[in-house]
Parts: structure tokens; C-alpha cells; sequence
């Protein structure tokens, strides 16, 4: 019999490659008046950070890394040799209680290889998460993994149980799972998720009448992930199916995960070094189609279908758009102040509250902690004018070269890394 | 000039400001201190008379003022009573009722800095306390946990009711060196702080949780600037799984170049079955389907 810890280090490490560790978004639930421990609701924590960068907010561990499925980019397709192991179900609601009532973690993070069958598997995630619901009153974040193959009464239960569940689209195009990923099928996943929002939106309605008895919980949001690096796919084609899931399938959040060298390498899939800033990129274009009112045309075209890696994609379309600018801060309207580079969703915020009382210089804007290098040639404020020559100048690309070291747009996902974070294969040079 | 001797509280804070307000005492008049030590150089000020406690009543600012006060009266810098104050006085007395929703004035500003940096601290003790088991109650058979935190602010109390929401079911205690919180299933109640020997150094269950962390680390993306700056070495000491930040580094690269260095492994068939057999003959005639689809003629 394999001990715990052993099974842990494999079931652990299996599951490292999802991206996601978000515990935000949740409905407000809490202990008190209960004999177990958990709450939810309100800003997420992150209860620690590995060396990768990443938050470790949710124990995230597989059931099994057992799986009959054979997709190359996985450590746990069928063909690779790695050591399987498998939890029972009280194993894991006994490490996610343990771990909870230390404050190491906010949730359990529940995946599996795939056993038997989809309904097969579904069921062993599923069983976790009741007992953790109903037997030990657990309040906590839940986050289950489904698989689209499985039952929609499945999948009901799993979000009955769950803040929030997933289903990885994995790949951009059904042409690259065929051979990436030759069992998983991107309609089938889409009607799944548009299964889940129906699911999500319905309880929503539910809780909204006012006299209705209070409905049975469901998952608030369902999310995905997309891996970057692994196929041919542009950033063109990763956006547009992104933005295809967060408008018909009103999704939370899509992850993009840079296809990252595994144990097991398979022959069909070459390990190489993980796209890092490609990855980092794709967060920004993500953040500015869902809070910046941009278009993925605007972002990447069809002509010009990848990101520019040098610079980030606010600055980038500015670039591309001069005519646009510069911009007055004291007078244009927020869609325009959004599209200024440098400048963050709640500075447009601060800047039309302040507006009213006053007509805004300079000094106020360094106050705000904006980037001001980046900021000066695209606005014009009472006291400041660009020479119309600094945006016209062939040389204003230039002058955001290297790549600015900080961030214009914060978000949860993994930072940018410097450029001696790349591996170079060829050299095996770290 | 006067000077106002306070505790280093908000409500201490709040009753002075209200009295002083009545007074109309401009805030270039006030020095502020909460620090005891200061206090025998000053003539403390009596409390005023009650007459300007009824005027005082009257203030009316907005409540987001209020909540701001609170979280920046947690702050150690000392300037953040006079501070408070003047903002206070623009508010009501300037005349200046909007100034809140001017993140663009210097006062302004210095008191979202400060409220900031107090949020933050709480946020991290949020994440970084970590709750040891030491036994159970005889009588009700709760477990009950301690657990050592140093907050950089005067946290605590502000950041106890999450810790009552999230764990009620067990009880538990937060020693700090400033003040402890106690929670025992029904109370939560605060008692003066303590030194770090007085809490227990090790859980059972911290090998592993250090198992856990280890597995999780992806060697191939080795980011350590972005793990600092989330989690600053200040906080290492009390965390179980820090003492393996320095080994997962240095063992990285050569993960990576074992990775690399692998031999690929070629596809094995599949097995043979019955699920994954439909599933096979559902991409199948999905595919079919799609070139017909697809089919111009
Ligand atoms: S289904 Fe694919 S991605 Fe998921 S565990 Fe199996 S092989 Fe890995």
C-alpha cells in the first residue's frame, strides 16, 4: 500500500499544471452556526506562493493520475510511465479539513485523470465533495473540475456541491486537439459549458424572486484554461476563442497556461522552453477585452494575428492608433481615458470623480501613481501639452523599449518574467 | 497650540476630534499623541464640558470617512491623528464635502497610503497565520489551536471577525506580540500581547503541508521576484513551508534539464475499453458530420 505522503507528492504534482487557483467570486457562506470550519465570499486569499511565482490558494490535487486519455501535453496521458496513484475519497476530505483548520489553504481544487468512464469519474470527485458538504458541514471553496462527457446530472450535482466548476477547453481548435488531444472534442465542451450557464443563470433568476423559497446552492461562475504554446495556434485565434467563451458561455475567467516541460515528455509534443511572456501577454489582451471595452480585432488582427511580446497590448494599439491621441484627461469620456496607456481602470475612476471639482495638472496624476513616462505623449492636461513631433516620431516605439519593467495592468495570474527567466533548449542553459 | 494625549485608538481618536470640532478648534492648533512616553512633557487637556459634546453631536460626515478613519487609526505613523483631523475639519468645517472623491489631494491621498497599508497587513495575516493543533476541550471536545502572527499595525481586532466567520467550529487563539484574539465557539475576546515563546512551533501536519508545496512547484517557471513580492521574507520565519523556498530554486535547473534531457515517449494504443471506444466513434461521426458540413458540394 502506498502511504499518504507518497500518494500526495504524485497526486499533487499531476495537478500542478492548471493554472487556475482563484477562490474569489464565491457566494457569502460562513461557519458560524455550524459545527465545521469555512467561509467564502469577498476577495480571495492567497495563503502562500512557490517559487514559480504562483498563488497556492486551493489544495489542488488530482483523485488519480490515473487516465485513459492520451493528451500529449499531460504528464498523465495513458502513454506516459509515470507512477500512479490514486486517493480514496475520505483521504482527500480528511487532507482538505487538515489543512483548512491550519490556515494553509482556502479550498480544495478537485481534478481527476479519467477512470472507467466519465460518469465513473465524476461520481469519485462528486462523493469528495458531498462529504465534505453534508457530513463535515465543510463551508470552505470548492472548486471541481467536470468533464463534458459526463452526465448533465452529474454536472448538476458537481455545481450543487461546488463555488465553481471547469471544463478545460485546453486548445483553441478542434483541428489541434485531433492531435494533441485526440479524445477531447471542443463542441461537446461548449455544450457542457452552455449547459453550466444555463444551470447558473437559472438559480440566479431563482434567488431573485421575492418570495420564492431560497434555492439550492449552485456554482457562482465556471472557468477554463487554454494552453498557450503547445500547437500553432495565433494569439488571434487563442483571444477570439476566449472571447467566445466569456460572451456565449459567460464565463469568469479564462487561464492561459504556457506549455511548460514535463516529466514524460511525449514524441508528438517536443518539450521546449515555456512562452512566458507569450502567456503574460495574453493575461493583459484577456484583461483589456474584459474591462477596457476592447475588440480582439483591435488587439490581433487577422493581418497582424500575434501580440507584440516587447511591448504590452494597451501601449501597442496606441501605437498603431496615434490619431487618437493625445487625449484629454479634463474632458474626454471614460471609453476614451480607458484606451490611454499607462492608465489603470481605477485611475479612469479616480480622474472623473476629481474632474468635477477640479481641472487636473500634472502634479495630480503623479499623485495617483500613474506611469508617467508612459502616460506624458498620449494626454494633454491643463498644464501639459506634448509636442504633436513625440507622437508622430517614428522613434516613440523605441522609447518604450526594453520592455518596462512594471506592470500597467495588476492581476492575479503569474507576472511578467524577465527575459533570464527563458530557457534555452538547444544549450540546455537555464 | 494645545496638545491632545490619546490612546492609540480610533474611538479614543473620534471622542477628541468631536469635541475639538465643537470647539472649532482649527487643526494648525492641535499636536496629536498617542505615545505615553511624550505625555508628561504637555499639560494634558481636560475633556471639555458636555455643552460641546452637544454641538458635537450634530457633525455629520460621510460614512466612508468613518470606515477610512478606522483603518488608518490602525496605522503606526504617527502623523495619521493630525492627519485624520484635518481631514475631518475640511470635510465639515471647509466645507469641503466631496473632498473623499478627490484621490488627486495631497491629504487625501496620504490617508488611502495609510489605510492601504493597514488592508494589506490584514490581508496577510489572513494568509499567513498558521494554527497549530494543541489538544482538545475536555468538556465539548472542540479542537483548539494557536497560532503566532507579527502584524507591522494595530490589527488585530480588525482583523479577528474573519477568523471567527471561518473557523467557529474549533477554538482557537492568535498570539501577537501587540494583543492575542481568543475565540472559544461563542466569544471573541482580546487580551494583551505576549512573546513569541509563548506559542507552539510545530504542527504535525506541517511535514505534509510541506509535501504539498514541494509537488506543486513547477521547476520550469522559476519566477522568484513575483513569489517576494507577494510574500516578503519578513513573513518566512513563521511559515512552515519557507524553509524550502532556498532547495526548490537550486534544484530547479537541473529538474528542467532532466526533463529536457528524457527520452520522448511514443503513444501507447489504447486500451480496450468500452467508454473510451464510444467516445472514439463519437469523434468519429462528429468529424464526418463537420466535412459535410463543410462539403461545398
Ligand atoms: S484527460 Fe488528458 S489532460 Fe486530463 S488527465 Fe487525462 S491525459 Fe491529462
Amino acid at each position: 500500500m502506498m502511504d499518504l505522503t507518497r500518494k500526495l507528492e504524485i497526486l499533487a504534482d499531476a495537478a500542478k499544471y492548471d493554472a487556475s487557483c482563484a477562490s474569489s467570486g464565491a457566494a457569502r457562506k460562513d461557519s458560524r452556526g455550524g459545527k465545521g470550519v469555512g467561509s467564502t465570499g469577498g476577495m480571495g486569499i492567497c495563503h502562500s506562493y512557490t517559487p514559480d511565482g504562483r498563488c497556492v490558494s486551493l489544495m489542488k490535487v488530482l483523485m488519480t493520475n490515473a487516465c485513459l486519455y492520451d493528451c500529449h501535453y499531460c504528464i498523465n496521458r495513458r502513454s506516459s510511465n509515470v507512477t500512479r496513484a490514486r486517493f480514496t475519497p475520505d483521504e482527500v476530505v480528511q487532507l482538505t479539513l487538515d489543512f483548512y483548520k491550519r490556515n494553509y489553504i482556502e479550498g480544495l481544487f478537485l481534478s481527476s485523470g479519467i477512470i472507467r468512464s466519465a460518469d465513473h469519474t465524476m461520481e469519485l470527485v462528486i462523493e469528495v465533495a458531498r462529504k465534505l458538504r453534508e457530513v463535515h458541514q465543510f463551508r470552505g471553496y470548492i472548486h471541481l473540475k467536470t468533464i463534458p462527457e459526463a452526465s448533465q446530472d452529474l454536472i448538476a450535482l458537481a455545481g450543487r456541491y461546488a463555488d465553481r466548476i471547469s471544463i478545460n477547453v485546453e486548445l483553441p481548435s478542434q483541428q489541434s486537439l485531433n492531435t494533441l488531444a485526440p479524445e477531447k472534442n471542443l463542441a461537446r465542451t461548449e455544450s457542457a459549458m452552455g449547459h453550466i450557464r444555463g444551470k447558473i443563470e437559472e438559480r440566479h433568476a431563482e434567488k431573485r424572486k421575492p418570495d420564492a423559497p431560497k434555492p439550492p446552492p449552485f456554482a457562482t461562475g465556471q472557468s477554463t484554461q487554454m494552453l498557450v504554446g503547445a500547437d500553432a495556434s495565433t494569439d488571434a485565434v487563442i483571444l477570439g476563442c476566449a472571447d467566445k467563451l466569456y460572451t456565449s458561455h459567460r464565463l469568469r475567467r479564462v487561464y492561459y497556461s504556457a506549455f511548460s516541460p514535463i516529466p514524460e515528455p511525449s514524441s508528438i509534443l517536443p518539450l521546449k522552453a515555456p512562452p512566458l511572456i507569450r502567456e503574460h501577454r495574453l493575461y493583459q489582451a484577456d484583461w483589456l477585452l474584459r474591462f477596457y471595452d476592447f475588440k480582439v480585432e483591435e488587439i490581433a488582427s487577422a493581418a497582424d494575428p500575434n501580440l507584440d511580446l516587447a511591448l504590452d497590448p494597451k501601449l501597442s494599439w496606441a501605437l498603431r492608433n496615434r490619431a487618437t491621441f493625445p487625449v484629454d484627461v479634463n474632458r474626454a469620456p471614460r471609453e476614451l481615458l480607458l484606451r490611454i496607456p499607462g492608465l489603470g481602470v481605477r485611475n479612469v475612476e479616480r480622474i472623473l470623480a476629481a474632474r468635477r471639482y477640479t481641472r487636473l495638472r500634472l502634479a495630480d496624476l503623479v499623485r495617483l501613481r500613474v506611469q508617467m513616462k508612459k502616460l506624458l505623449p498620449f494626454i494633454t492636461t491643463a498644464d501639459h501639452h506634448p509636442a504633436k513631433l513625440g507622437l508622430d516620431s517614428d522613434s516613440l516605439r523605441a522609447r518604450f523599449l526594453p520592455p518596462p519593467e512594471q506592470l500597467e495592468i495588476n492581476f492575479d495570474a503569474p507576472p511578467t518574467p524577465a527575459t533570464s527567466d527563458f530557457l534555452s533548449v538547444r544549450s540546455g542553459e537555464f | 497650540m494645545r496638545t491632545i494625549v490619546i490612546e492609540p485608538e480610533y474611538e479614543a481618536w473620534r471622542a477628541a476630534a468631536r469635541q475639538l470640532l465643537a470647539q472649532g478648534v482649527a487643526p494648525e492648533e492641535v499636536l496629536w499623541t498617542d505615545d505615553a512616553q511624550e505625555e508628561s512633557l504637555f499639560v494634558r487637556e481636560e475633556p471639555a464640558a458636555a455643552a460641546a459634546e452637544q454641538g458635537a453631536s450634530a457633525i455629520k460626515v460621510p460614512a466612508a470617512f468613518m470606515d477610512l478613519a478606522r483603518s488608518v487609526a490602525a496605522h503606526t505613523d504617527a502623523r495619521r491623528w493630525g492627519m485624520l483631523y484635518r481631514v475631518l475639519w475640511r470635510l465639515t468645517r471647509g466645507a469641503e464635502r466631496h473632498l473623499l472623491t478627490m484621490a488627486t489631494d495631497r491629504d487625501v491621498r496620504q490617508l488611502q497610503d495609510w489605510s492601504k497599508a493597514v488592508g494589506r497587513d490584514i490581508h496577510k495575516m489572513h494568509a499567513f497565520v498558521r494554527f497549530r493543533l494543541v489538544g482538545a476541550d475536555a468538556a465539548t471536545g472542540r479542537e483548539q489551536f494557536v497560532a503566532w502572527f507579527e502584524p507591522e499595525h494595530r490589527i488585530v481586532r480588525l482583523a479577528a471577525p474573519f477568523f471567527e466567520k471561518r473557523f467557529a467550529g474549533m477554538d482557537w487563539s492568535i498570539l501577537t506580540p501587540n494583543e492575542c484574539a481568543h475565540w472559544d465557539g461563542t466569544r471573541l475576546h482580546f487580551t494583551a500581547g505576549v512573546s513569541r515563546s509563548s506559542a507552539p512551533d510545530e504542527d504535525a501536519l506541517d511535514d505534509l503541508w510541506r509535501t504539498y508545496y514541494r509537488n506543486i512547484f513547477n521547476p520550469a517557471r522559476v519566477k522568484i521576484s513575483a513569489m517576494q513580492s507577494e510574500m516578503p521574507k519578513k513573513y518566512w520565519k513563521n511559515l512552515p513551508e519557507a524553509s524550502l523556498i532556498a532547495g526548490l530554486i537550486a534544484e530547479s535547473t537541473g529538474r528542467v534539464r532532466g526533463m529536457l534531457e528524457t527520452e520522448e515517449r511514443a503513444a501507447k494504443p489504447a486500451p480496450n475499453n468500452a467508454y473510451l471506444k464510444s467516445l472514439h466513434a463519437m469523434n468519429q461521426s462528429e468529424a464526418a458530420a463537420q466535412n459535410h458540413e463543410s462539403d461545398p458540394a
